[in-house]
């Protein structure tokens, strides 16, 4: 806290006008820094990482145990292949396709879940431990505050992805062949074109989580206890994932933050397929709006008592 | 340094405090708002992209369909989106299984395209399609993280199932006629060359007015049976001004409600695709299966049935098709009202489920009971086809009515 302390001293001995005093622009990146360090420190934050990077690896094994006797994933037949997450029948011939297949069995719960304990803990753990009050006392504002939490939270979404990528992207390249490859359209693509499309899916994928990071965030704002507000995320996650299986819901179900989740598969077709991909980007920065500002309403408007 | 906010309301008096109330609750005005503005843009914006019908000089039906008769697109590359609604419970796997029985090829490669294509009969599915001159086309069906796509290219014929990592060869070298069957089956263009193949005096066919589609100003072909009986209402065929190609085809039934068959280009561009797109080794690891020379005539009939699934609506309402394809088969009527009919030999079910026995006990279930003074029998019904199977095993198949399948059973008798 000691550049925190001299900033504030700095900002005090200047003369004030109004009851909002105007913090270097600087401070916010001082705020974030310490915000990242603090998160990425956390014992908590680094076994979840370490979780996310432990699912690559045990899929490649497996399907190197399963694949190790000449069969293919899945053992053929007429309807082969067919179980699985995505692509996991291609890793075999081409360790990058671990990558996305890593992304595809992730994606739906383990990311999104890792988000939503970092994104419900922002506000709330603060709030839980003491030390919100303490967090406000530097002139920071509450809004400002509020942007550096989220900005961590994305921060760890793309660290989160990245993990799972690059364990993947290894797992991949020792235990199985790498080269050029084909893409789901049947065509073929050298292979740094094919790294260049897994960097992009990655962020895809990161991006994709910006809708729940939002609501991890909202959520965070409306207690003062962290475990309440990591349980409400996951659980509202969880509910959505379950709604969005049931086909009487159709009507609804694209204004699911989840419902397009699996569209960054469709940067794997040639040409790329961006209706999809379009609409969940779309819809993850509607979430991001809505939720975002409705912390924010909250927030700065809360009566913080811890 | 307290924070401002709580500041202010722990300061306040009375009223102060009602004020900052009221002030804290006008903040989730933001969010509310955000709310507003993409409610209203997601409602508003296709209605006001919909910028009404153009306007294109008149043109005569006659003149229209020339049109579609010259047109020749050799170059063109979109993605058609296509629902059919036959009014079929959806059976998955077990109706696939039926059908690929019913075409005598389910041999288990899931790269086959008649397994592949006959899920179109149901659902909606959405094919990406491209062609530059009739050696090389290519349709892919796009799926859940996956893709099916059917490649022609010069004397090979590729179907590679990304799913499942299987690959399907065949060569289509020797018969120009194979080439054709192969185009881009499934497009507006191939549902509207056969629905145009049927018109005669028992068909009235006009220009109504004009539309967009995929962003191209289009004119309205409608078609509809004169005669009563038929279960088809009418069909809609949206033309291309410019090149005369079909971008829409849409079938409704006589009894209202939503289109049967609804095929067209939600992207379309006549520019020539890259060679690439026509490309294609099969990938390392992945399971080839081979269609020989020996196995060439399944192959074609391969490539007829996947063609004809999921248009048999209209392949038997104009019955002649229908006929060719199966033996021993008859065709009353004409027209639209012209009814298949063909005896199973005393089974009392029709041959083409004699692969799903499993399916025998469902079907009775499913049908109506009816007699006349053939005897009795049952029909089964969909939203376009109706059939009737006598309890002496005849098969009266048509797009028509129940009324006019009893009346041809009975004419028949």
């Amino acid at each position: 806290m000691s550049r925190a302390e001299a900033t504030t001293d700095s900002v005090t001995t200047e003369p004030t006008g109004g009851a909002v005093r105007a913090p270097r622009p600087l401070w916010t990146f001082g705020l974030l820094r310490s915000e990242l360090l603090t998160t990425f420190r956390r014992w908590r934050t680094l076994a979840l990482l370490a979780v996310l990077a432990a699912v690559p690896i045990l899929v490649g094994i497996a399907v190197k145990i399963e694949t190790s006797d000449g069969s293919s994933v899945g053992g053929g037949g007429p309807d082969g292949g067919g179980g699985g997450p995505a692509f996991i029948s291609q890793i075999t011939n081409n360790g990058l396709f671990l990558v996305f297949t890593a992304l595809a069995a992730t994606l739906p719960f383990f990311l999104p879940m890792a988000i939503g304990v970092v994104a419900g803990d922002a506000i709330a753990g603060e709030a839980n431990a003491g030390t919100l009050r303490y967090l406000l006392v530097a002139p920071a504002g509450r809004t400002r505050l509020l942007l550096t939490k989220y900005a961590t939270v994305l921060a760890f979404c793309l660290v989160g992805t990245l993990t799972v990528a690059v364990s993947a992207l290894t797992v991949g390249a020792v235990l199985f062949p790498l080269g050029d490859l084909t893409t789901i359209s049947g065509t073929q693509i050298s292979f740094a074109d094919g790294l260049g499309r897994a960097l992009l899916i990655a962020l895809v994928v990161a991006a994709s989580l910006v809708g729940i990071a939002a609501l991890g965030l909202f959520v965070s704002t409306l207690t003062s206890s962290g475990i309440a507000a990591m349980a409400t995320t996951v659980g509202l996650l969880i509910t959505v994932q379950i709604l969005d299986q049931i086909p009487q819901l159709h009507a609804i179900q694209p204004y699911f933050f989840s419902h397009y989740w699996l569209s960054f598969a469709d940067l794997m077709r040639e040409p790329i397929y961006w209706d999809d991909l379009v609409k969940n980007l779309g819809l993850q920065g509607l979430y991001a709006a809505v939720f975002g500002s409705a912390a924010w309403a909250r927030f700065t408007a809360k009566d913080i008592t811890a | 340094m307290a924070p401002y906010e709580s500041d202010e309301s722990t300061t306040a008096e009375e009223a102060d405090d009602l004020r900052a109330g009221r002030r804290k609750a006008a903040r989730y005005v933001v969010p509310a708002a955000v709310v507003g503005v993409a409610a209203a843009t997601i409602g508003l914006v296709p209605a006001l992209a919909d910028s009404g019908d153009p306007n294109l000089p008149k043109i005569s039906a006659q003149q229209l369909i020339d049109k579609i008769a010259k047109s020749d697109v050799q170059q063109m590359s979109g993605t058609v989106k296509i629902s059919t609604d036959l009014g079929l419970p959806d059976l998955g796997g077990l109706e696939s299984s039926l059908m690929s029985g019913a075409t005598k090829s389910g041999d288990g490669s899931s790269a086959d395209p008649t397994s592949k294509l006959t899920e179109l009969a149901t659902g909606t599915h959405t094919l990406r399609v491209a062609s530059d001159g009739p050696d090389r086309q290519k349709v892919s069906l796009l799926e859940n993280a996956a893709e099916y796509s059917l490649i022609h290219n010069g004397k090979d014929v590729w179907g590679y199932d990304s799913q499942s990592n299987e690959v399907y060869h065949s060569t289509a070298a020797d018969s120009a006629d194979a080439h054709k069957k192969q185009d881009v089956p499934a497009t507006p263009k191939d549902f509207t060359e056969d629905a145009l193949k049927s018109v005669d005096d028992t068909t009235s066919v006009s220009v109504q007015g004009t539309a967009q589609v995929a962003g191209r100003d289009a004119y309205r072909l409608v078609v509809k049976p004169k005669q009563s009986g038929s279960t088809v209402g009418q069909i809609t065929v949206s033309v291309d001004a410019k090149t005369g190609m079909p971008l829409k085809f849409t079938l409704t039934p006589s009894s209202g409600g939503a289109a049967v068959i609804d095929a067209g280009f939600t992207k379309v561009s006549f520019a020539r695709p890259s060679a690439s797109t026509f490309d294609f080794t099969p990938p390392k690891g992945a399971k080839v299966t081979e269609d020989g020379k020996s196995e060439h005539g399944r192959s074609e009939h391969g490539f007829k049935g996947g063609d004809r699934a999921p248009r048999s609506g209209k392949d038997l309402a104009k019955g002649t098709e229908g006929a060719k394809g199966a033996d021993g088969m008859k065709v009353l009527g004409k027209g639209w009202n012209s009814i298949a009919t063909f005896d199973t030999g005393g089974q009392g079910m029709p041959s083409g489920s004699a692969a799903g026995g499993k399916f025998g006990g469902i079907l009775n279930s499913l049908g109506d009971k009816v007699s006349g003074t053939f005897g009795s029998g049952t029909i089964f019904k969909t939203r376009l086809i109706n059939a009737l199977i006598t309890d002496d095993g005849k098969v009266y198949v048509g797009a028509v009515n129940k009324d006019a399948l009893v009346k041809a059973a009975d004419a028949g008798k």
